[in-house]
């Protein structure tokens, strides 16, 4: 079915990507916004806007019915979600489909199949990949037997954790009884859910995923991505490819992310997210983000694809549009996320107005950003204001593209962290490529010294 | 008409070869300003569209309600009192999470470090101490309600050790 009109759930930087690429097709667009946001660029770029809600996003993006309701009102055919708030929302495709919207996203059977940490690792065991060692454990004579097993160090995951949080590292075997029950009654307390699982603890490891697109028959890659450069679990800083990886595990892992994607019939976009061992050169499933990802532009840099065309396409019914052997690669690309935060003052966020809004532009540079002079920056949302996205033939042209690209970047009124990613480029370690996910901690440490 | 990326690369790229340094373009619904600079090019953009509202009367209510959040300074220093301020602009919370009990009520006998709220600011939670020994006397502020950075929280009468 050809889609005539959607209703772009969401906003910020992303509403006005989506919103670019309705215009690119001929679709009306119709951004649904909180009374935050009723009044700012992505609102002012869609073809209409619809209030859904007061600021609080529990109450308007957050809200299935206010967007389901929304969609209706603004008579669209279908509803993209973008990342974060309702974009891998069971309840919302349901919901979609019994009022016949359609949801640019996949089915429900397989958001229900990756929402739940535990059971995506049953599913990427079964489509034969390799997953961390460890699984669930309900009692400490089991979580010592399988720790005996894996070897220690060990983490203890809450099953309803996420994003660092719910996660304990285990040392010392005679600490595991205790840390087991404190792990299980805060999971209680925070999750509703105090299931646990255990894992070996990978003291070097990198944050490298593979993009993934299917159409119910047919899934293929669009290559991988690091995303290594993280502060408390929130990435700073993505580049395709992942740099310096072995040959062999860049091409296991590309087979590895598009046999879970045919294990479940995979439809849309997806990431699948490994971690990568750098001492011992193995890499393990870690989760599948069912949606599109903030750092989408570096794989569209490098593949000159546009994936929101391609989600569309694909929600309205059509069949992959390229061959695995058609997908080419070229280059290098690398995203800074420009926020409102101080980072030197611990990453304090900095809500506020806008005054001036310079970017960079040019052949090789692309800003996705929501932001102009007199942009107000709530304080209800996350705190990212623009992406500098940089291409070049390869990785040390995009660094120093990517340098004057900062420069020219002019953002007054609110703080910003701009000067952070001025300094990580210079870094020896990050120009090398390849940074664990502890370089970014042991930067700021080595700042403070 | 907007521009994409893609448009506003294609102009660099005929600019880049000419003798100009700066280009203005403005129609009705934008106003792009190109500028060189060091070898290179800055874009500064200003959308000037309006919002296209639909729908626009079922949403009075929920307008109604958002100025009525809207915080409000209370008179300032109270005689003897000492206040308890927010740390940051945010929406201040007066539990650990929605449904538990506050973390303290007026009575309540709080240290320097006691936690007495939470303001919450882009999507990170910031615990707020007293600051101060004392007992609560006021709460100025509701649960939820956004509160901009120095706003007054509540007021302590001080209790001498």
């Amino acid at each position: 079915m050809k889609i005539r009109r959607i209703l772009v759930a969401n906003r910020g930087e992303i509403a006005v990507r989506i919103i670019r690429t309705c215009r690119s097709l001929g679709i009306g667009a119709v951004l649904a916004a909180s009374e935050a946001d009723i009044d700012a660029v992505p609102a002012r770029l869609a073809d209409h806007a619809i209030r859904i809600g007061p600021a609080k996003s529990t109450e308007s993006y957050l809200n299935v019915n206010a967007v389901i309701e929304a969609a209706k009102a603004a008579k669209a055919d279908a509803i993209h979600p973008g990342y974060g708030f309702l974009s891998e929302n069971v309840r919302l495709a349901r919901a979609c489909s019994e009022r016949d919207i359609i949801f640019i996203g996949p089915t429900e059977a397989q958001l229900e199949a990756v929402g739940d940490k535990l059971r995506a690792r049953r599913h990427a065991i079964e489509a034969g990949l390799p997953v961390v060692p460890g699984g669930p454990v309900s009692s400490s004579t089991e979580a010592e037997a399988l720790a005996e097993k894996i070897g220690w160090p060990i983490l203890v995951k809450a099953v309803g954790g996420g994003g660092g949080r719910g996660m304990k590292l285990v040392a010392d075997p005679k600490r595991l009884p205790q840390t087991l029950e404190l792990a299980m009654a805060e999971a209680e307390a925070a999750f509703a859910d105090s299931r646990v699982y255990l894992e070996r603890f990978v003291a070097s490891g990198r944050h490298v995923e593979v993009q993934i697109i299917g159409d119910g028959d047919n899934v293929i890659h669009l290559g991988d991505r690091d995303c290594s450069v993280q502060r408390r679990y929130q990435k700073l800083i993505e580049e395709a490819p992942a740099p310096g990886l072995p040959t062999k595990v860049t091409a296991a892992m590309r087979d590895a992310a598009v046999a879970f994607g045919r294990h479940l019939k995979y439809r849309s976009l997806g990431t699948v997210e490994f971690l990568y061992d750098r001492n011992r050169e193995e890499f393990y499933f870690l989760e599948t983000n069912a949606r599109i990802q903030v750092e989408h532009p570096v794989t569209e840099a490098i593949t000159g694809l546009d994936l929101v065309a391609e989600q569309i396409a694909i929600a309205e019914g059509h069949k992959l549009r390229l061959r695995q052997d058609e997908v080419k690669f070229n280059g290098h690309a690398i995203e800074c996320r420009l926020n409102a935060e101080d980072w030197t003052r611990d990453f304090r966020p900095m809500p506020g107005i806008v005054c001036t809004a310079v970017f960079p532009a040019g052949p090789g540079v692309r800003v996705d950003t929501h932001i102009e002079s007199g942009s107000r920056v709530p304080p209800f949302y996350d705190s990212l204001l623009a992406k500098i996205i940089v291409h070049d033939v390869d990785r040390s042209a995009v660094i120093d593209r990517l340098k004057l690209a900062l420069a020219n970047c002019d953002v007054r009124g609110v703080v910003t962290n701009r000067d952070m990613h001025v300094a990580v480029l210079t870094q020896p370690d990050f120009v090398r490529g390849g940074a664990d996910t502890a370089y970014f901690r042991q930067f700021l440490e080595g700042r403070e010294v | 008409m907007n521009l994409t990326n893609d448009d506003v690369e294609e102009i660099i790229r005929a600019l880049d070869s000419s003798y100009f340094n700066e280009l203005r373009l403005k129609t009705e619904k934008f106003d792009l300003y190109l500028r060189r600079s060091q070898a290179s090019w800055t874009q500064e953009m200003h959308t000037l569209a309006s919002p296209n509202l639909i729908g626009d009367s079922l949403s009075e209510s929920t307008t109604k309600v958002d100025e009525k959040t809207e915080s409000k300074q209370p008179e300032g220093e109270v005689a003897g009192l000492a206040v308890v301020k927010a740390p940051m602009v945010g929406t201040f919370y007066r539990a650990p999470k929605p449904g538990a009990p506050p973390f303290v009520d007026i009575g309540s006998i709080v240290g320097e470090h006691t936690v007495v709220g939470i303001v919450e600011t882009m999507k990170l939670m910031n615990s707020v101490s007293a600051g101060i020994s004392g007992r609560i006397v006021e709460i100025c502020v509701l649960d939820g309600q956004l509160v901009e950075a120095e706003h007054v929280l509540m007021r302590v009468k001080r209790v001498d050790a």
